[in-house]
């Protein structure tokens, strides 16, 4: 079996150093809150729809809540108190919130015994929401058949959500095991999330409730027909991380796009925002069983994928230890990194084959996502098939969780219909014939493979005590990683943070803290 | 001038070999496989073969034709303007630049609308570069500054004037529904309209970029996939002496 010759006492300094990193981070996001995340326990209480003028009734709450000076006390017990005042249903009473029949800043006549009993009943609706759709989930995949790994991971992007649906049914005939949906490209600096079904979108689709629910129940219809239960994943990621993963919970996907760094570095969205919404998606992605699929291959596409490998490591050495606090459990890390090294650098596989095992052995438990060739992908899209092959056959031998099927199309367009065909096929054709692979094989421990591992391992190491000494958001604004400096107050989206008042409420986040992860 | 009369070459001259790969909306059938080859009559070609076909959905059929193409064409006729390249180094292009203008050139880039890929601009101006060509951060007599992805074009230009750049490189990757043409021809509108136009030399890129695009909408050249660092670097040098009438 391929197995590197790893020293468990170096694993363990480097976990527990991404530990202490992500609790110092933790010490923050405990103290404060976030305009998205309190737009999520809206959503979770039940208040959708748009304003007249096309604004989502959850930032509309919000806005008033921050007019009327309440903010930092959230807006679970505000909204739990309009609704005693209504007397009427969530989106009754945000409708009347909104029309200013009723005011925020008029409610304090309701007495606390009510309005907490009113909470307790909202939080339990939130949270009945999510755990039915882990019961769903885990149904489904039951009852249709659930692929085992490494699941074949396909993209669709064509900015209408019904085209999507024919892109979607052709690649799970194909054989792939999750789709997801490419977001359109701006929507990770939009601080809402647009509204109903969409047909028009930049590099890809919306992502809004609806259409998670018109692709989820074209795939439900997709799982019936090939008794297999097929993923379906989207991005919870940008200004609305925890908004998305609510709505997705609600819709029964699968999967998420979530990074605690990744809106930092590539999107320039303010780190404290990042990390307080990242936590609050991630407590919601564990108790609904959502998997989350990390980031880190974005490193190797800014970077160097040889000079910079160890980013990837320690990248997500810390995205294990901050999922671990928001209680994700280890399926559900779908830690990313990717097969970017130059094709013209000499014993390019051995040295892709060292980092996907060195990832594999640092998270045995995790659905690791592994990521395909694109910064090197050539515009001869027989050149670039080939270049997939090598890469399936890495992602079987080292036993990858969540696979994503490389385009030989990739340098030219968004795929067609047919390139999806053909990478499935190669995918299919190199599972099949290297099933074993690495089983079979030994890595030699004075070799090249071993030795590259031990050294991405050293250098990660070396990072992540850089990292420890001076705090994680001191550390990303000296550029530790992506070569990317962000100061802690600049980026998009720092105004809509605050510090939480004495009397601040979110029953949804400390039931799920309190009641742990979940089996 | 005589004719110079060409056709694909399979392995005999004017054999007019050609391999297609297409998807039809029906479904994998004897009938299917009559359609494509009906198809790919009505395209000009005849001898037709359809090496392969497979459904790939409900209602969809991949094919793998061979077929040989009846138009020839006269090569004589056929006119393109490359970017031309002498194959000018980093150390070579800084040394010219030194001698030539005696100062730093300041350039600015960017994908500018709502495209987020940073892979084109990145590949050409940071520091590493790639496939071992330094990009334009790396050059000592350049001063390079890489704005990144959705950069508004009022915001790309404003940098540009503010460092006195000599040249704008403007990126685009996202194509679908011709984005990147609108959003080039939004950047030269805004340029044409400040009447900056001759103050900057202006490129494009892009993976679906060619140099006849970018004259098309009025940019000094466009550069597609496999641009080296270089490349860019040695059109900026040689474009910029032209411009200022100084010999090469």
């Amino acid at each position: 079996m391929l197995h590197l010759p790893l020293e468990p006492q170096q694993i363990q300094r480097v976990k527990t150093l991404a530990r202490e990193i992500a609790a110092q981070v933790q010490d923050f996001i405990d103290l404060h809150s976030s305009d998205s995340s309190e737009r999520t326990v809206l959503r979770l209480y039940g208040v959708d729809g748009v304003t007249e003028d096309g604004v989502p009734l959850p930032n509309r709450l919000v806005e008033l809540l921050r007019e009327s000076r309440l903010i930092e006390s959230g807006v679970s017990r505000a909204f739990a108190a309009a609704m005693i005042k209504t007397g009427l249903g969530a989106s009754e009473t945000a409708q009347a919130l909104h029309e200013g029949t009723i005011r925020f800043s008029e409610l304090k006549s309701i007495p606390a015994d009510l309005v907490i009993n009113k909470e307790k009943e909202l939080c339990q609706r939130a949270i009945s929401l999510l755990d039915r759709s882990r019961k769903v989930k885990r149904e489904k995949a039951q009852k249709f058949g659930n692929p085992s790994y490494p699941w074949r991971y396909l993209i669709v992007a064509s900015g209408n959500i019904f085209e999507d649906r024919t892109q979607a049914r052709s690649a799970a005939f194909s054989g792939a095991d999750v789709i997801a949906v490419i977001r359109s490209t701006a929507q990770s600096l939009l601080d809402y999330i647009p509204f109903g079904a969409t047909t028009e979108g930049f590099g890809g689709t919306y992502a809004t409730q609806e259409n998670f629910r018109i692709m989820r129940s074209a795939l439900d219809e997709v799982s019936q027909d090939l008794k297999r239960y097929v993923r379906l994943t989207n991005y919870s990621s940008g200004l609305c991380m925890a908004e998305i993963a609510a709505c997705a919970a609600i819709e029964d996907l699968d999967m998420l796009l979530n990074d605690s760094m990744y809106g930092i570095l590539f999107r320039d969205i303010n780190m404290k925002r990042t990390f307080v919404d990242q936590y609050f998606s991630r407590m919601i992605c564990g108790r609904a069983k959502i998997v989350i699929n990390t980031g880190e291959d974005n490193y190797l596409t800014t970077s160097d994928a040889i000079d910079k490998a160890y980013t990837v490591t320690a990248s997500q050495l810390i995205n294990e230890a901050m999922g671990h606090n928001a209680l994700l459990s280890d399926d559900l890390l779908g830690l990313g990194h990717a097969f970017e090294i130059n094709p013209k650098i000499k014993n390019q596989l051995l040295y892709e084959v060292s980092h996907a095992q060195l990832a594999r052995q640092l998270f045995p438990s995790a659905p690791l996502k592994y990521m395909p060739a694109t910064k090197h992908k050539s515009t001869d899209i027989f050149f670039s098939h080939v270049m997939d092959t090598l890469f399936n056959l890495v992602t079987i031998a080292t036993k990858q969780g969540i696979h994503l099927a490389g385009m030989a199309t990739e340098a030219i367009h968004t795929p067609l219909m047919q390139d999806r065909y053909k990478s499935l096929a190669n995918t299919n054709y190199v599972f099949n014939a290297a099933a074993d692979f690495g089983s079979e094989f030994q890595i030699r421990p004075d070799g090249f493979i071993a030795k590259r591992a031990q050294q991405v391992l050293d250098e990660a190491e070396a990072c992540l005590i850089k990292v420890h000494e001076v705090g994680l958001m001191q550390a990303i604004s000296e550029g530790q990683f992506a070569d990317t400096y962000r100061s802690k107050d600049g980026g998009k989206g720092l105004s809509g943070v605050f510090a939480k008042a004495i009397d601040y409420s979110n029953p949804i986040l400390a039931q799920i803290k309190a009641e742990g992860m979940m089996e | 001038m005589s004719d110079n009369l060409i056709k694909p070459y399979g392995d005999t001259l004017n054999d007019g070999v050609v391999q297609l790969s297409f998807t039809l909306p029906i479904e994998a059938s004897a009938r299917a496989r009559k359609a494509a080859e009906a198809y790919v009559a009505k395209l000009n070609f005849e001898e037709i073969s359809v090496a392969h076909y497979k459904k790939i959905a409900d209602g969809f059929t991949y094919f793998v034709v061979y077929a040989r193409a009846i138009p020839v064409l006269d090569y004589n006729h056929i006119q393109a303007q490359e970017v031309e390249s002498k194959g000018m180094d980093y150390y070579e292009i800084n040394k010219q630049i030194a001698e030539k203008f005696g100062r730093k050139l300041n350039v600015v880039g960017a994908t500018i609308g709502t495209d987020a890929h940073t892979v084109g601009i990145d590949a050409i101006m940071n520091m590493k570069g790639w496939d071992g060509n330094y990009g334009l951060e790396r050059y000592s007599e350049m001063n390079a500054y890489n704005m990144g992805a959705q950069i508004p074009s009022e915001t790309l230009l404003a940098k540009a004037i503010e460092v006195k750049a000599d040249a704008i490189l403007v990126s685009q990757t996202v194509t679908q529904k011709d984005s990147h043409i609108r959003n080039f021809t939004e950047f030269m509108e805004l340029v044409e309209a400040e009447n900056l136009r001759k103050n900057f030399i202006l490129l494009i890129g892009g993976p679906r970029i060619t140099n006849e695009m970018a004259i098309e909408m009025g940019y000094d050249a466009g550069f597609g996939p496999g641009t080296k660092p270089s490349n860019v670097a040695e059109y900026i040098l040689t474009r910029l002496m032209e411009k200022q009438g100084l010999s090469r």
